[in-house]
């Protein structure tokens, strides 16, 4: 692949190159060369650069913030940033942020596995692709139509839902419901497993798709039936894929903002009752807070957004390491 | 011998007892009636709840039935396929109603009045006014974020194939992947942070068009790279033998061959930055009038409209019917792109490719 004959010096330790190379490698290193280097060069440091800078500025801000907060930043329940002395943390935040993203992962996996499955091993033939086309497209629907949607007609249609979970499990703490209206973690939850159902289904079909067809066959050969191939052969193939891929889903739902800000009707108390008003999520907050929000009140903002952004990066990090690792080690698809 | 065995048409003890085709489909319509039944009679007034009983009693009812006539492997079987139908039911319903809903209250207020006039001297409980000015102001933040990252972008993926092999491009590698995950409200404070805050910069659509670079750099980045790895090295080596310069083998082979997979991979990329809203709000604010200079003063955009609408609807309907209609044409917008991006990849696909 690589022809190129200007390269990082430094990076491999090459034996000393005798004079008649050196003298080869300048011979055909003409000036366009060394300007289209340069540029493309340039454009990837400046992409290191402007990584670096938003961790810098953003820390920057977040130390300003911090540094005037009179109360502990990482357990305080209140967001007053302008009052005097002030006062905030993102306690409430991270717990909303947290609680939502599990109902959301813990409705949306089965339900994309499902649907992955359905896809490659279920559906006629003439139907699978169309429906992961379909579903391709539903990936880019922006995140403010989910929110309209969701506050429009998915609220309205939770009432009852919600009235009905209070009746039968209430009794557990979780699920029960003072009666107000439903705009609460478990309507963030859900809303944010619908979103979030696209990409985790496209990844895992991917995968699945990928699956040996002699594994399968084999399977099938011994009596299996369409289960059982599944799930000796399917899912342990699968399964890093998965996970990934619900990683990649967790990241989109720790970080999506207008959505949870049209559904959620916040309030800085923790809740036990998921049905019940309590918490807000990091994306939210700020979305909500901002326009009434003082210099210093940004700052406060940016602090909780630097907090996100340190999550999400983690959440990815790990999903990148696995996806890495699964090509590293399956040499099934090579 | 044996073909007296196999025509003969007793049931045969190797051959385990089946349930005719129809079974599921039967199964399945009675559960339905049964949960429309139950919660007429009890009162329920949510279609979720019927369809949530109707899917239990399915897959109960299938399972109890199977397993006693056709064994409990078999059972299983079938429990597993009528719950991965369920599932996807399940998530067709949701998605379904979101066409269905934007399609039938956005075409209420959808017209060629709509499209070509502004919110400038309309409150928001009347009816009227429209999305010109969100029109134009999401056409030049989108723009502008295009301009900056699409050079950049494919200068970058050029690097990591065509040049990157050290330290250097690992690390640029690594944080391309980094990138994508960054949420577009973070996107958005780091413009705050420096622009606005530290430079004392006033809103304008240039500054959300900077924050939409960083969330649209590193899916061009991630796109061309796939491209530009698909271009034959025979090309390459065939440029190169002819004394053709390194660079100018990139500009007239390697980009040319890959042009149609790189425009695919920015309009998906456009796609997707046209509908972030967070960046928008915290640095271009939004506006009910035109503005056409991006560099100076809150400018609209079709997400923030939407927003907007919703936002300080204070229940009117003609407000919700507004941001219903900016809804449809921004999903219509981006389903272009995004058909027009396939069409295009089919189109000028490398001949090696598939």
């Amino acid at each position: 692949m690589d022809i190129s004959t200007t390269k990082d010096t430094a990076a491999p330790p090459t034996p000393q190159p005798s004079a008649d190379q050196k003298r080869a490698e300048r011979g055909t290193t003409r000036p366009g060369d060394r300007i289209f280097l340069g540029l493309s060069r340039g454009s990837g440091i400046f992409l290191l650069a402007l990584m670096a800078a938003i961790a810098v500025f953003l820390s920057y801000r977040a130390a300003l913030a911090i540094s005037k907060d009179e109360a502990n930043f990482f357990t305080t329940f209140e967001w007053n940033p302008t009052a005097v002395p002030p006062e905030f943390g993102i306690a409430v935040l991270a717990f909303g942020t947290i609680v939502s993203s599990i109902i959301a992962m813990a409705i949306a996996v089965p339900v994309a596995v499902g649907i992955a499955l359905f896809i490659t091993h279920y559906a006629p033939r003439k139907l699978g692709g169309p429906i992961a086309y379909v579903i391709d497209l539903l990936a880019a629907v922006p995140s403010i139509v989910y929110g309209l949607w969701g506050a429009l007609v998915l609220v309205p249609q939770l009432d009852g839902l919600y009235g009905w979970l209070n009746d039968y499990l209430g009794w557990t703490g979780i699920l029960e419901w003072q009666g107000g209206a439903p705009r609460s973690m478990l309507t963030v939850g859900i809303l944010l497993a619908i979103m979030i159902l696209p990409i985790i289904t496209n990844v895992s079909r991917e995968v699945f798709r990928q699956v040996p067809q002699m594994q399968e066959e084999a399977a099938l050969a011994l009596g299996a039936t369409r289960w059982e191939v599944i799930k000796m052969a399917v899912l342990p193939f699968g399964r890093s894929g998965v996970i990934s891929a619900s990683m990649l889903g967790l990241g989109r739902a720790l970080g999506e903002t207008m959505a949870v800000a049209m559904v959620l009707s916040p309030s800085f108390e923790i809740n036990a009752s998921l049905l019940d008003p309590g918490g807000g999520t990091f994306a939210q907050n700020i979305a909500s807070k901002f326009s009434e929000a003082t210099e210093m009140g940004r700052d406060a903002l940016i602090a909780s957004g630097l907090v996100l952004f340190v999550i999400t990066l983690l959440v990815n990090g790990a999903a990148r390491l696995i996806i890495a690792r699964r090509k590293e080690f399956s040499g099934a698809n090579a | 011998m044996s073909n007296a065995t196999l025509s003969d048409k007793r049931p045969s003890s190797l051959r385990a007892a089946h349930l005719p085709k129809w079974f599921s489909w039967a199964v399945a319509a009675g559960s339905i009636a049964l949960g429309l039944g139950i919660s007429t009679v009890a009162g329920l007034e949510s279609s979720i709840q019927w369809a949530l009983i109707a899917g239990v009693l399915f897959v109960l009812a299938t399972f109890v039935i199977t397993s006693s006539v056709e064994g409990r492997r078999q059972a299983k079987d079938r429990v597993a396929t009528s719950l991965v139908w369920v599932s996807f039911l399940l998530a067709v319903i949701p998605l379904a109603s979101l066409v269905y809903e934007t399609v039938k209250r956005g075409v209420k207020v959808l017209d060629g009045y709509f499209l070509s006039h502004s919110m400038g001297v309309v409150a928001t409980s009347e009816s009227g006014g429209g999305i010109y000015h969100a029109i134009l102001g999401t056409l030049e933040q989108v723009g502008l974020a295009a301009l900056i990252s699409v050079p950049v972008g494919v200068l970058t993926a050029i690097y990591l194939v065509e040049y990157g092999r050290g330290k250097l491009a690992k690390a640029v590698t690594f944080f391309v992947d980094v990138m994508t995950g960054i949420p577009s409200i973070v996107a958005g404070l780091f413009i705050l942070s420096t622009w606005i805050l530290i430079l004392g910069m006033g809103p304008s659509g240039f500054a959300g068009a900077m924050a939409l670079t960083i969330l649209m750099l590193p899916v061009v980045v991630r796109s061309t790279e796939e491209m530009l790895k698909l271009v034959p090295n025979e090309l390459r080596e065939a440029s190169l033998a002819l004394g053709v310069p390194k660079w100018r083998t990139i500009l007239k082979v390697v980009l040319p061959t890959a042009i149609g997979g790189i425009t695919t991979g920015v309009m998906l990329a456009v796609a997707r930055i046209a509908g972030e809203t967070a960046p928008v709000l915290l640095l271009v604010w939004g506006s009910n009038f035109i503005n056409a200079n991006p560099f100076s003063d809150p400018q609209a955009s079709l997400p923030m409209y939407i927003y907007l609408q919703f936002q300080q609807s204070g229940g009117y309907g003609a407000a919700y019917d507004r941001a219903w209609a900016a809804s449809l044409t921004l999903i219509a917008f981006i389903m272009i792109l995004n058909l027009a991006a396939r069409g295009i990849a089919r189109w000028k696909a490398p001949k090696s490719g598939r």
